[in-house]
């Protein structure tokens, strides 16, 4: 270790030599690269984590950079995807840090690979989907996760550790209904730091050994508006909860809740997730080039290409995303046409 | 009446009789909410049971989704 380099947090006596020792030897899978999993990556790469796996299955754009901290105009112009732009800054930052970049979904079949490999889960969604999935999979394997979620100037966050708190799934009656999460109200930045502060003050002092000091509590804060909330949650614990309870089945681990097609909140978006396939971009440009009416962008990572209202991304695993329309027939029907 | 909503002073009409009332009020009617009245969670079903008096404390949260 570098001794200078963490000295200020090793001087913050509750961490000290031995949590900051904790804190190399430990592993942390950040979902989403947006605005929350910018911050929190940073935040905990300059903390000094050993390692960090970074999932995010879109690319930065000119709207991202008001409040995603990672990136920068060239990625915007590169249409990078996020988790690889941000692992490239995040090695500028402290090379020292072990990160792993995913361009994808955070689905089943990647979780099971990576969560019993890590220490804590910090959510950066942006659906609840996922998030219910990543409750049940941190159930499973035993993993603490911390809730993290902003909208205009509202935040919200609480850690849910096994066995000891309620979980998501506890609370699903409070989950709002497909639709109305999306952020057509937009985001002031503030309000992205302050959920991160929360979020990562809790994952350090669960990575340095330091549990007694978790606040245990739903927090929320709307910093406009002044207004600050902390709840007990305890008594929101269901006794025959489906992901926490003695009673267990997993219910967002099932196959066939997944969706292949998902209309992104607030983004006039459709994403199409085919039959995992593996796909060359070279290929399918060459294609695509013939019709000299479409205009195309390609990175090593995903090709860009506009026609009629519509953009289509295509990314190296197959997925796709179709901007300019919230209709999922619509999507699929121009993805059919353009991609076969 | 004055309660405190959040952190924050709240002066309410006599109308607004328990927290059903105050969810009305605020116009919040359309959310799912997790309400705590003097540090005591609530189901749904106690909100019209649930009768506010000068000087209650009344939390109010709620779940987004964004990232
Ligand atoms: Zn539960």
């Amino acid at each position: 270790m570098e001794t200078n380099r963490y000295h200020r947090q090793i001087l913050f006596a509750p961490i000290g030599e031995a949590g900051q020792e904790k804190l190399i030897r430990s592993h942390v899978l950040i979902v989403g690269a947006g605005a929350l999993g910018s911050s929190s990556a940073e935040a905990l790469t300059r903390a000094g984590v050993g390692q960090l796996t970074i999932i995010d299955r879109d690319y930065v754009e000119e709207s991202n950079l008001q409040r995603q901290q990672l990136f920068s105009e060239a990625d915007m112009k590169q249409k990078m995807p996020k988790a690889v732009a941000a692992k490239q800054r995040l090695s500028e930052v402290n090379s020292h840090v072990k990160i792993d970049a995913i361009v994808g979904d955070a689905e089943i079949d990647i979780l099971r690979e990576i969560v019993p490999e890590t220490d804590l889960i910090i959510d950066a969604t942006d659906n609840f989907e996922t998030r219910l999935l990543l409750n049940d999979i941190a159930q499973k394997y035993q993993k603490p996760w911390i809730y993290g979620a902003v909208v205009a100037s509202y935040g919200v966050t609480f850690t849910v550790l096994p066995d000891k708190t309620p979980c998501l799934q506890c609370l699903q009656e409070y989950i709002p209904a497909n639709g109305a999460t999306c952020d057509s109200v937009g985001i002031i930045q503030p309000v992205v730091q302050k959920v991160v502060s929360q979020q990562i003050t809790e994952a350090l002092k669960l990575l340095t050994g330091n549990e007694a000091a978790l606040s245990g509590k739903l927090i929320s804060f709307d910093l406009w508006k002044n207004e600050h909330t902390e709840m007990e949650a305890e008594a929101l614990r269901k006794p025959d909860c489906p992901s926490c309870s003695s009673k267990r089945s997993y219910p967002n681990l099932a196959y066939d809740s997944r969706l292949k097609t998902a209309v992104l909140c607030g983004r006039n978006t459709v994403q199409l997730r085919p039959q995992r396939k593996q796909t060359d971009l070279d290929e399918v440009a060459k294609e695509l080039k013939k019709n000299k009416q479409i205009k195309l962008f390609e990175n090593p990572y995903l090709l860009s290409f506009e026609v009629d209202s519509f953009r289509i991304v295509l990314f190296q695993d197959g997925r796709t995303l179709v901007h300019g329309t919230m209709d999922s027939i619509e999507a699929k029907n121009i993805y059919h046409r353009y991609l076969g | 009446m004055k309660i405190t909503v959040n952190g924050n002073g709240l002066e309410i009409q006599d109308e607004v009789k328990h927290i059903k009332g105050l969810i009305d009020f605020l116009e919040l009617e359309d959310k799912p909410l997790i309400i705590e009245h003097n540090q005591q969670i609530l189901q749904k079903e106690e909100h019209e049971k649930a009768v506010l008096e000068n000087g209650d404390k009344v939390e109010i949260v709620h779940f987004v989704g964004g990232g």
